[in-house]
């Protein structure tokens, strides 16, 4: 049994898995739930001032893919709704039953130093481990000058950031919005500020839908809709590079981070752990399934570590940021090809389709003269065969990616050839 | 021993509801996502009517029913009924990759059901007629085959006449499949939908020969699509055939199908191995027969129903006794009592030859279903009919018989298999032959 206990700048926590300030981490009632099936902490929802928000009716959408549920998903709803003091006391009465989870308060308030200090000093009563900047939610108070407008400034992001760490003796995250084009400058802002820890990433801008009887996004509000904050499976990816891109950073290198970004198995976590996140914060899969999923994802990662002798989380966190390059790195001389394992391929041709219209034309299509599937009586039954032309394939991946039943493996050639990257590829004018 | 009487219409629906559920949009948007939506798909190659099933599979994934109902009709203008009455286990979803993948075939039928099931309700016509090329054709018998030619044809801009000897259209549709497999209702509609295109005029009660001759067709029309199926029955050919108590079952199914009172026997044996052997025996022990055998003369592997036929048969309750060849019918005061069988086996030049080694049935009802023929016999003079060989309409690959201008498909041919789906895609390219060769505008 590996030991999942986590320390992220002193915020201790019994496994690395945190539940991300939203819906789920709105009360006592829900948190205390969340405790009880597990999870190692949470990051409450963003509290403001008061008089608190109002939220509107209809607040979730989703992108469903060939029959799969909450691959994507959306919301409009601001932070919580309830007045300051009922989240306070709560969240007192949460950390002194569950001393040994994480408890981080998430919060907002406007940008300016008076407002901050009022609500740090409140949350510090609580007995709270620290708390987390939201600086990156997209909709809804980037209207009032909260949340993601703050985050799009890296001079603001620094700014709170050093008047919340004069003003508090908790530690401080920053969490950060993807909703801008180098996320680097707002990670280098705030440990510029003085942040104890990143968390990325928050909502991406969104979409999800356009409801085509009524001519509005969806949800819906009463015929109109607004942006939302998009996250799930779907914005991993996205997520994944940026935490990447601040864990290989110098100028942040070492800044523990928090990720965040459709985790959802145990798999997507050690991913996220691997690219330098201490912890990691999940809201979808929880939204989707219920907040028994932890019970997988801390078996799934103990038995993993387990398997590859990771005696703790600090045994492989950021493992693999050395391997992150940039593209004018990678070997050009590396070869690999496609290889189909004829006895598994059911013959669906989807390969052979894929490269012949929109790759390198590396498949053949044979048709099996005579052979008839047995059972069926009507001609025109043929068997087909398909190979890959080794000539012709660049190894670009496309095939095993289509096939549904993986067979289809890239195996890596021995080419012989040195390591030879484009800065030192003929081609290259610029080569040195 | 007894017997009950029976109404097939007092029944009530239990026993002559369709056997299979329908899928509803949720469980058809998850079957469909299972469908691969496979390059040169071998389930494309096995039907048929080559319908392009990931394309219409597709389009139900995505919420387009009317584009996959219309993919659908547009190849099988019959793909609701062939929806249900297929014989999708050995056609597309033998041939379905998952199968080789995880044993489980894509529910196609019950897909292409639900696509058309559900664009029916609309109400809407999706087919437009071209503009008129002037010319009439007539079509001899309003079942699967004429009435998929004639459909064609009236897309085409044709002028269409179809003379059917019976009272309504659906031919063994209607009159021939077994109720559980599809409704009267459903026919009907179904036929409603392919007339509604327009163009297309049925002349209900006119028989070949009686009514009208081939050669009065020849003169009137600009073609003429003989698809009159096989309105004989193959006769056992053993002592006590003619005893009450022995029925055809194509004939009895077809009363079935039209409501008509029934005795049902206690103790029946159906004898045959196709499928109408099969349906018979089903319909008889769903409507309340103690016992049903369905004796066949060679081995399951031979019969011409279904693997799944046949387990449907053994889930229903009934018996099937291979190897057993008829003997003979025997009475007991001028009534069927039981039915004499000898064992059956293939010798060793795979020739099929009795044991001499006899057993008995009981039965108080024994149903032939071994089989239709033609009956040319009673089409009016030899000399102005088309040639038969073989007991089938004699055609050439573009379904023309040996009489110019004359053309034939479905089971009065001898191409392809007997299913409704075989007889849709005849009727349809003898249209399409029928176009390509007289076309009007093609000069």
């Amino acid at each position: 049994m590996a030991d999942l206990s986590c320390n992220f700048a002193g915020i201790k926590s019994p496994n690395p898995f945190w539940l991300a300030s939203a819906p789920p981490t709105d009360k006592k009632y829900n948190v205390e739930r969340a405790f009880q099936a597990g999870w190692g902490g949470v990051v409450w929802k963003t509290l403001g001032e008061d008089p608190h928000v109002v939220n509107v009716s209809s607040r979730y959408g989703a992108i469903d893919y060939n029959g799969q549920r909450m691959a994507g998903f959306n919301n409009i709803e601001l932070i919580t709704d309830r007045p300051l003091e009922v989240n306070l006391q709560e969240i007192k009465e949460v950390k002194l039953a569950w001393p040994d989870r994480a408890v981080i308060v998430s919060l907002m308030v406007p940008c300016n130093e008076e407002s901050w200090k009022k609500i740090l000093k409140r949350v510090e009563e609580t007995g709270a481990d620290g708390v987390e900047l939201n600086f990156g939610c997209p909709h809804g108070m980037s209207e009032r000058g909260m949340g993601a407008a703050v985050g799009q400034v890296p001079e603001y992001v620094e700014m709170v950031t050093r008047w919340c760490k004069a003003h508090t003796r908790m530690p401080v995250l920053v969490k950060l919005t993807p909703n801008i084009s180098d996320i680097r400058v707002p990670a280098r802002a705030a440990k510029a500020g003085g942040c104890d820890g990143i968390a990325l990433i928050n909502t991406i801008n969104s979409i999800t839908a356009v409801d085509l009887d009524v001519m509005a996004p969806h949800p819906t509000v009463d015929g109109k809709g607004t942006h939302g904050g998009y996250c799930g499976p779907a914005v991993k990816p996205i997520a994944l590079n940026m935490v990447a891109e601040i864990g290989r950073d110098p100028a942040t290198a070492g800044v523990p981070i928090s990720g965040i970004g459709g985790i959802s198995t145990w798999k997507d976590a050690a991913e996220f752990i691997a690219l330098g996140s201490t912890s990691v914060q999940v809201c979808t899969a929880v939204m989707n399934h219920g907040f028994r999923v932890v019970t997988d994802m801390i078996n799934g990662l103990d038995n993993w570590m387990d398997s590859k002798g990771y005696h703790n989380l600090e045994a492989f966190r950021g493992a693999a940021i050395k391997n992150v390059r940039n593209w004018n790195e990678l070997n050009l001389n590396f070869k690999t090809l496609a290889k189909i394992d004829q006895d598994k391929c059911i013959e669906c041709g989807l390969c052979y389709i894929v490269c012949e219209d929109t790759s390198h034309q590396a498949i053949s299509a044979t048709k099996l003269a005579g052979a008839v599937r047995p059972l069926s009586k009507t001609g025109n039954l043929y068997s087909m065969k398909y190979e890959v032309i080794d000539k012709e394939c660049v190894g670009c991946n496309l095939c095993s990616l289509v096939c549904p039943v993986k067979c289809i493996a890239m195996v890596p050639q021995e080419t012989g050839n040195p390591y030879l990257p484009w800065t030192k590829h003929p081609n290259n004018p610029m080569r040195g | 021993m007894s017997s009950k009487q029976v109404s097939a219409q007092a029944e009530g629906s239990s026993v002559f509801c369709e056997f299979v559920k329908p899928l509803d949009s949720h469980t058809a948007e998850v079957e469909a996502v299972r469908c691969y939506f496979c390059y040169d798909a071998p389930c494309v190659r096995a039907c048929p009517t080559q319908i392009n099933i990931p394309s219409f599979i597709k389009r139900i994934s995505q919420g387009n029913i009317r584009g996959a109902a219309t993919e659908i009709l547009d190849a099988n203008i019959m793909g609701g009924t062939c929806a249900r009455v297929c014989p999708v286990e050995i056609l597309c979803q033998a041939s379905c990759v998952r199968t080789k993948d995880d044993d489980n075939a894509v529910e196609i039928g019950l897909l292409q059901r639900f696509a058309t099931e559900e664009f029916f309700k609309t109400g809407e016509q999706p087919f437009k007629r071209e503009p008129s090329v002037g010319k009439k054709v007539a079509v001899v018998g309003a079942g699967p085959a004429g009435l998929s030619c004639a459909h064609r044809l009236a897309t085409l801009g044709y002028d269409v006449e179809i003379f059917e000897s019976r009272a309504k259209s659906g031919g063994l549709n209607e009159y021939g499949l077994a109720p559980y497999k599809v409704t009267t209702e459903s026919v009907q509609k179904e036929v409603d939908f392919i007339l509604k295109v327009g163009g297309i005029k049925i002349h209900h009660g006119k028989s070949l020969g009686k009514d009208f001759t081939l050669d009065s067709l020849r003169k009137d029309f600009a073609a003429v699509f003989l698809g009159m199926g096989l309105s004989g029955v193959n006769a056992l050919g053993v002592a006590g055939e003619e005893l009450p108590g022995v029925f055809d079952a194509i004939k009895t199914i077809e009363k079935i199908r039209q409501g008509e009172k029934l005795v049902i026997g206690s103790d029946v044996v159906v004898v045959g191995g196709g499928n109408t052997a099969v349906d018979m025996a089903i319909q008889m022990k769903r409507l309340g027969a103690l016992s049903v055998t369905l004796a066949y003369r060679r081995g399951t592997e031979q019969m011409g129903a279904t693997v799944h036929e046949q387990e449907l048969a053994l889930k229903s309750g009934v018996h099937i006794r291979t190897w057993a060849k008829p003997v003979k019918i025997c009475a007991e005061a001028g009534k069927v009592c039981c039915m004499e069988f000898e064992g059956t086996e293939l010798n060793s030049a795979g020739k099929l030859v009795g044991t001499g080694k006899s057993f008995t049935l009981k039965a108080n009802q024994i149903y032939k279903a071994i089989g239709q023929t033609l009956l040319p016999s009673t089409w009016g003079d030899p000399k102005t009919l088309p040639e038969v060989a073989n007991g089938k309409i004699k055609v050439n690959a573009e379904f023309e018989t040996s009489l110019a201008g004359v053309y034939a498909g479905g089971d009065c041919i001898a191409e392809g298999e007997d299913l409704t789906v075989t007889s849709v895609q005849q009727g349809k390219l003898a249209a399409l032959a029928i176009h390509k060769k007289g076309d009007p505008r093609r000069g």
